[in-house]
C-alpha cells in the first residue's frame, strides 16, 4: 500500500510494538524549556534513573524570562531558570541560557542552529513543536511525564494517528501571508477538527511558501488539534536545513520524505488560496476569525443554541458588538513576537509597513525578536531603528514574552492587543486581556491606525 | 486507579476549554507538581478580588462535591502544560466525559489517572442534562467495561486499550519502557552516522 509522509516517518522511528497496542518510537532530538521540564528531572531523581543519551537533548530558556534585560524580573522566574541550568549541568545536557548568543524561542533556535532536518523525529514539552513539519520532520508536543520518559529512554509510547490532507492551491492575493493561510485553515477545519490526526499541508500555495512561512503554517496546526503537521521535504527544505551549526552532522536519507502519489488520507480538505484575505481573529478561539474588511458575526435565527451561547460569551469577553466592522475595533497595544511570527522575515515584513510612519497615540507597541541571533541580524539591517522610530519598544532579549504572558509582559484586564501570536484564549495574554491574532504586517498596520487595520491600504500607499 | 469510578457529576458545557483556562499561567511558575488545586479553573471559580464566583457550577451545591465532569467539545486544547491535569486531579476530579479531547491533554491525563471517556454528542448532551439536575445524580464510569451508568441508562464509551490498561494497572511507563532497553539499543545500532544528534554545548 502507498504510504503517506506521516506513515513513513512513524515506520522509520518505530522501535517495537507494545503488548497493549501502542508502540515505542525513537526520538532523534528532544528540546526542553524551563517551565515544563522541572518535574521531569525530579521524576528521574525520585526513580533513581539517568538520561539515556544526554547529547540528544537541548534546553533553552524562553518562556518565563524578561525581554528587557538578562536579569530575571522576579525570584520565581529565576528559580525556574536556575533549576533548568542546574539539571542540565548535572546530566550533561546542552543549555542555551540568558546571555548565550544562541538563546531564543526554542522553535526559532532549533532551525537556526540546524538541529532539524527532513526525516527527523523531534519532541518537546511545548505544543508548538509541530513547527518542524515545515522541514518534513515529525515534531510534536508532549507533557512533562513524557519529557521524563524521553530523558530516561530516548523513546515515547505512541499511537499511530489518523491522517488528514489539507490542500491549498492557487495564488495568494496581495496582503495575505502564511499566517492568513493557517488562520483560514483553522477556520475551515475548526479548533478541534484535527484532534486525533496528523495533518499534511500540500498544494501549490503551500509549496510556494519559503521555510519561514511553512513554519508559521505548521506551528499553528496544533490550533486545529493536529498532533503532527507535515509538508513534503523539497529542495527548499533541504537548503534551509543546510549550512548551519549542526547541519553537517545530520543526514536522514533513508527515505524520500514525501507522501507517495497515490497515498490515501482519512480526511481531505481543499482550500482555494485566491479566496484568502488578510484575517483577524475576533473571538476567544483561533478558529473565530474574519477578513479585515468583514464584520464580527451576529446571532442568526437558525443558529443552534450551543453555538449562539458560545458566540455571545466570546463577544462578551471580547467587548464587541454583533455586526461590528473589524476595522472599527480600537486597540490599546500591539505585539510582534512568538514562535509563530518572530523570525527575521516577520520583522522585515512589519518594518516595511512601519518605515516612515508612527504608531498611533496611546498604543503601546512591543517587538520581541525570536532569538538573540535574529536580533543581531535585524540590528545589522537597521530594522531596530525602523521599529524604534515608529514608536515600538524594541526588546533586547528574546523569549515568548507577551504571547503567553509568563514573564512581566502581562496585559491589563480589558486591554485589547493586535498580536502576531497563535492563541486568543481567554486570559492568554493576561487576565481579561483581549487578543486579536493576525500577521506581523497586519499588527504593524493596526499599530499605526490605533485600530484593526487593513495592511493592503498601506501597501497601496507605499507602492 | 479503580476499575469503576463513581461519583457526582458536574456539567461544564463550554466548548474549547483550553489549558490556559484550566490552569492560568500565574500558577505555572513552580518546580513541583503540588499545590495546584487552587489554580484549577481559577478565573472561573474566583473573581479578580479572589472572591468565590457563586454562579460557577463547581462553587454550587451539590456540584462542589463533583468528582466527574461532563464537558464540551475539544476540552483541554492549547498548551502542553501537564499542570492542567495535575490541578484537576488535586481538585478531586477522577474522570472527564466528552466527545473528544486535545491529543496532548489526553496523553497527560492517562499518565495521571484521569479517565477521559469519549462518547457520542447525543450521549454527552444527555449526560449534561442528568448532571445538571439538582437532585444529585451519581454517575459511574466502568473503565474496564467501557460503559457509563447513570440512573437506568448505560452509555458505551471509547477508550483505546493502552490508555485503559494504563489507567487500571497504574503502571509507571518510564520504568516499564526500560524493560525494552535491548530493543532500543538494537534500534540505535541501525542508525547511520548522520542520524545521531549531538548538540553542541
Amino acid at each position: 500500500m502507498s504510504r503517506t509522509l506521516y506513515d513513513k516517518l512513524v515506520d522509520a522511528h518505530k522501535v517495537c510494538d507494545l503488548p497493549d497496542g501502542d508502540m515505542l518510537i525513537y526520538v532523534d532530538f528532544h528540546i526542553m524549556n524551563e517551565y515544563t521540564s522541572p518535574q521531569a528531572f525530579s521524576g528521574l531523581d525520585t526513580k533513581d534513573l539517568t538520561v539515556w543519551r544526554p547529547e540528544a537533548h537541548l534546553a533553552v530558556v524562553d518562556h518565563v524570562n524578561a525581554t528587557r534585560s538578562q536579569e530575571p524580573h522576579d525570584q520565581a522566574s529565576k528559580l525556574l531558570i536556575d533549576n533548568l541550568e542546574a539539571n542540565c549541568v548535572k546530566h550533561g545536557i546542552a543549555f542555551y541560557g540568558l546571555g548565550d548568543r544562541r538563546q531564543g524561542i526554542e522553535h526559532v533556535v532549533v532551525p537556526e542552529q540546524g538541529l532539524v532536518a527532513p526525516g527527523m523525529l523531534i519532541a518537546c514539552g511545548d505544543s508548538h513543536t509541530t513547527t518542524y513539519g515545515a522541514f518534513g520532520a515529525l515534531g510534536f508536543g508532549i507533557g512533562t511525564s513524557e519529557v521524563e520518559h524521553v530523558l530516561a529512554t530516548q523513546t515515547l509510547r505512541y499511537k499511530r494517528l489518523k491522517t488528514m490532507l489539507v490542500e491549498v492551491d492557487g495564488h495568494l492575493p496581495p496582503g495575505a501571508t502564511a499566517k492568513d493561510i493557517i488562520m483560514k485553515i483553522v477556520q475551515v477545519v475548526g479548533a478541534g477538527g484535527a484532534n486525533g490526526y496528523a495533518v499534511e499541508f500540500a498544494g501549490s500555495a503551500i509549496r510556494a511558501q519559503d521555510l519561514p512561512g511553512r513554519m508559521t503554517i505548521c506551528n499553528m496546526a496544533v490550533e486545529l488539534g493536529g498532533r503532527a503537521a507535515l509538508i513534503a521535504a523539497d529542495e527548499k527544505a533541504f537548503k534551509a536545513a543546510a549550512g548551519r551549526a549542526h547541519s553537517d552532522m545530520l543526514r536522514y536519507d533513508n527515505e524520500d520524505w514525501a507522501s507517495e502519489p497515490d497515498a490515501e488520507f482519512d480526511k481531505v480538505f481543499q482550500i482555494d488560496a485566491a479566496e484568502i484575505a488578510p484575517l483577524v481573529s475576533w473571538g476567544t478561539s483561533p478558529d473565530q476569525s474574519i477578513p479585515i474588511d468583514g464584520e464580527v458575526p451576529s446571532v442568526t435565527p437558525e443558529m443552534p443554541p450551543k453555538t449562539k451561547a458560545a458566540l455571545i460569551r466570546a463577544l462578551d469577553y471580547m467587548g464587541l458588538e454583533q455586526g461590528q466592522p473589524a476595522r472599527s475595533i480600537q486597540i490599546d497595544s500591539a505585539f510582534i513576537g512568538s514562535c509563530t511570527n518572530s523570525r527575521i522575515e516577520d520583522l522585515r515584513a512589519a518594518a516595511d509597513i512601519l518605515r516612515g510612519r508612527k504608531v498611533a497615540d496611546g498604543v503601546d507597541a512591543i517587538v520581541v525578536p525570536g532569538s538573540a541571533l535574529t536580533r543581531v541580524q535585524a540590528e545589522a539591517e537597521g530594522l531596530d531603528r525602523v521599529f524604534v522610530e515608529a514608536g515600538f519598544d524594541w526588546r533586547s532579549e528574546s523569549g515568548c514574552s507577551m504571547c503567553l504572558a509568563m514573564n512581566d509582559d502581562i496585559a491589563r484586564d480589558g486591554e485589547r492587543i493586535a498580536s502576531s501570536t497563535n492563541r486568543n484564549f481567554e486570559g492568554r495574554q493576561g487576565r481579561g486581556a483581549r487578543t486579536h491574532l493576525m500577521s506581523p504586517a497586519m499588527v504593524a498596520a493596526s499599530a499605526i491606525a490605533g485600530r484593526l487595520a487593513d495592511v493592503r491600504d498601506l501597501q497601496r500607499e507605499t507602492d | 486507579m479503580p476499575k469503576i469510578v463513581t461519583g457526582l457529576a458536574a456539567p461544564l458545557p463550554l466548548a474549547n476549554v483550553d489549558t490556559d483556562v484550566i490552569m492560568p499561567k500565574r500558577f505555572l511558575i513552580t518546580i513541583t507538581r503540588e499545590g495546584l488545586a487552587d489554580g484549577t479553573f481559577a478565573d472561573l471559580r474566583f473573581d479578580e478580588a479572589g472572591e468565590i464566583r457563586s454562579e460557577f457550577i463547581l462553587n454550587k451545591r451539590p456540584w462542589s462535591q463533583a468528582t466527574i465532569l461532563v464537558v464540551g467539545d475539544n476540552f483541554g486544547c492549547g498548551s502542553s502544560r501537564e499542570h492542567a491535569v495535575w490541578g484537576m486531579r488535586q481538585l478531586g476530579i477522577d474522570a472527564c466525559i466528552g466527545t473528544g479531547f486535545a491529543g496532548i491533554f489526553y496523553d497527560n491525563a492517562r499518565k495521571n489517572g484521569l479517565a477521559l471517556p469519549i462518547v457520542f454528542s447525543k450521549d454527552r448532551d444527555l449526560l449534561l442534562q442528568l448532571a445538571g439536575r439538582e437532585t444529585s445524580v451519581e454517575i459511574s464510569v466502568d473503565i474496564e467495561g467501557r460503559v457509563i451508568r447513570a440512573e437506568d441508562t448505560a452509555i458505551p464509551f471509547t477508550m483505546d486499550d493502552a490508555t485503559r490498561s494504563g489507567l487500571i494497572n497504574d503502571v509507571d511507563d518510564t520504568r516499564d519502557t526500560l524493560t525494552y532497553a535491548d530493543a532500543i539499543r538494537a534500534y540505535e545500532a541501525t542508525l547511520g552516522a548522520g542520524m545521531r544528534v549531538c548538540v553542541i554545548k
